[in-house]
């Protein structure tokens, strides 16, 4: 049996997620003795593609082409599927990221296989793979498999571990897959990045504002806050739909959902919807003055009080403690 | 210009999650539907270019005569027909595609519109999966859009930005929330609604290739630590920050 571990790449470097797929996808081969191709597809990915042998894989087969630098979801589509086929995948892991989730179903048609999207666990069990998926939000979990030869996994981001990186370096082996302009009918021209000093879908710490800011000004202080951590600035809807937040900070049921290793939400309620978003954190701190806000339900350490007075607090002890 | 919009019929954002009997499902009782907030946008986006480029916006939906209330929806927001696909057998990712697909090989729209994904399952895949069904070009998580003499230029979420993607139509575009604005349905529109056509038409069971074996609720978390109420606690938060939860 043969699994496959397609690793993302922006820019020529390898996003976090390239390596929590191919650790993954590693430990599930191992488990079956199974090999573990990994997948990369860019503009000149040659340079990188090696450190995947640090996560595990001994086989990366790089695709690698100058119209490929810009990702293109058909072009992309056809590459990675080509490849699948190449090598008889039956399993093919991708991340739930904004690439994975746009490029997995037109590989899915493809290769006529089913595809469980966003999973945030996945197991064998009696030789089958079964994932869990949240669904409603995360309101609920279910366990599902598939049934098509072909399965396909899609995993969410910042989930799974990509373990403790060794020293290999993996074979590459370069595959030409002949593409014409006939295969780029979608294809990306420009990248704008966002003035954010960081996104909220891949950082290790949020700091979130709501509602009982009050006003946009008072996001200084969440700002300052998250700059001392190193962290992304995130934002509840409400203050998204009033306009003082742009809508790449929400987080929620209509916004991003996020696993960071801590989030601090400041002055938000911790409506079902916020939850939805935010709730796989692994740690998750609230500031909030109602010491009935659902937010408390589900957090890990709070404080209740006067968020005007104890962000900037929080601010300066981090400083002290931090030696900033 | 031929617009097809694909909508789904979902329990709303307040809905309490049960699992029913079956230990796979939810339990309907009590739920209230909605348009899909995302098929919402999806409908607000068609409605804009049939208002720039006149033509006519056909909607449709997979389920049953209960998805016809969000038809009713969507028609009183200005879509001129509506299509009801009715199947009431379990379905994944897949049959619902391929029953939207089949749908608009028919039609043979210029654009075809959806949200990125359902707020009941979360799967994020009926627009990838049809647009390949079609062989059509597809943007998805599409934040602006602009459609001028068959050429697309798109503007999609990814992490850290936005790509400018180009491609031509016919194509799939996927919304994501910030495309638009999903207008109010007018009182004109409402009663407009009840006169336009819902068409029937049954579809054939297609058995999943995802099958969901159980549902269950998250555990519910272990009450944490109200560390303090004022900023006298702080000093004791950022201790056990960096020393029990090890993460600053």
């Amino acid at each position: 049996m043969k699994i496959i571990a397609f690793a993302e790449q922006r820019n020529n470097q390898f996003k976090k997620t390239a390596f929590e797929v191919v650790r993954t996808a590693k430990t599930i081969a191992d488990r079956l003795s199974a090999e573990l191709v990994a997948v990369v597809v860019g503009g000149n990915v040659s340079p990188i593609a090696g450190e995947l042998g640090k996560y595990g894989a001994s086989r990366v087969i790089v695709v690698e082409d100058s119209r490929l630098q810009n990702y293109s979801t058909t072009a992309y589509a056809k590459v990675v599927a080509e490849i699948a086929k190449q090598e008889s995948g039956q399993v093919i892991f991708f991340p739930a990221s904004s690439l994975g989730k746009d490029v997995a179903p037109r590989v899915a048609v493809k290769l006529d296989a089913g595809l469980a999207t966003d999973c945030t666990a996945i197991r064998v069990e009696n030789g089958d793979f079964v994932a869990t998926r949240p669904v409603f939000a995360g309101k609920g979990l279910t366990d599902v498999h598939i049934t098509s030869p072909v399965k396909m996994f899609s995993l969410r981001p910042n989930v799974f571990s990509a373990g403790t990186p060794s020293g290999e370096i993996a074979a590459i082996e370069k595959r030409d897959v002949s593409l014409t302009d006939a295969d780029f009918t979608a294809a990306v021209k420009e990248v704008k990045a966002s003035s954010a000093k960081k996104d909220v879908a891949e950082a290790d710490i949020i700091v979130s504002g709501g509602r009982g800011l009050k006003s946009p000004e008072h996001f200084a202080m969440i700002e300052e806050l998250a700059s001392t951590l190193n962290a992304a600035v995130g934002a509840s809807r409400a203050v998204v739909d009033a306009g003082w937040r742009p809508h790449d900070e929400q987080v929620g049921q209509t916004g991003k959902t996020v696993a960071p290793t801590l989030y601090i939400a400041v002055a938000i309620s911790g409506a079902v919807q916020h939850l939805a978003g935010m709730s796989s954190s692994k740690y998750i701190v609230a500031i909030n003055k109602d010491k009935d806000a659902p937010i408390f339900s589900i957090a890990d350490y709070g404080i209740v009080g006067d968020a005007f007075e104890i962000v900037p607090a929080f601010s300066a002890e981090l400083k002290k403690v931090l030696g900033k | 210009m031929k617009i097809l919009v694909f909508v789904n019929h979902v329990p709303d954002t307040e809905t309490k999650v049960k699992v029913s009997g079956d230990g796979k499902t939810i339990d309907p009782a009590g739920v209230n539907y909605m348009l899909n907030p995302y098929d919402e946008i999806a409908v607000e986006e068609g409605l804009k270019l049939k208002e720039k480029s006149s033509g006519e916006v056909v909607v449709v939906s997979l389920g049953t005569d209960a998805n016809k209330e969000t038809l009713r929806k969507a028609l009183a927001m200005g879509c001129d027909k509506a299509v009801v696909l009715k199947d009431n057998s379990p379905r994944d990712s897949f049959g619902v595609a391929r029953a939207l697909a089949d749908y608009a090989k028919e039609y043979a729209p210029d654009i075809i519109l959806c949200g990125k994904q359902s707020i009941d399952y979360d799967n994020a895949q009926v627009g990838g999966l049809v647009a390949e069904m079609l062989g059509l070009p597809s943007i998805s998580v599409v934040v602006k859009l602009d459609v001028t003499g068959g050429v697309i230029v798109a503007e999609r979420e990814i992490e850290g930005g936005h790509e400018i993607v180009h491609s031509r139509l016919p194509a799939v575009i996927i919304a994501q929330k910030g495309l638009n604005q999903p207008r109010y349905p007018s009182l004109k529109g409402i009663m407009d609604a009840k006169r336009k056509l819902i068409e029937e038409r049954v579809v054939a069971e297609i058995k999943p290739r995802v099958e969901v074996l159980a549902m269950k609720k998250p555990s519910p978390k272990p009450l944490g630590k109200i560390v303090g109420t004022d900023t006298s606690a702080v000093p004791e938060l950022v201790r056990l920050l960096h020393e029990e939860a090890k993460v600053i």
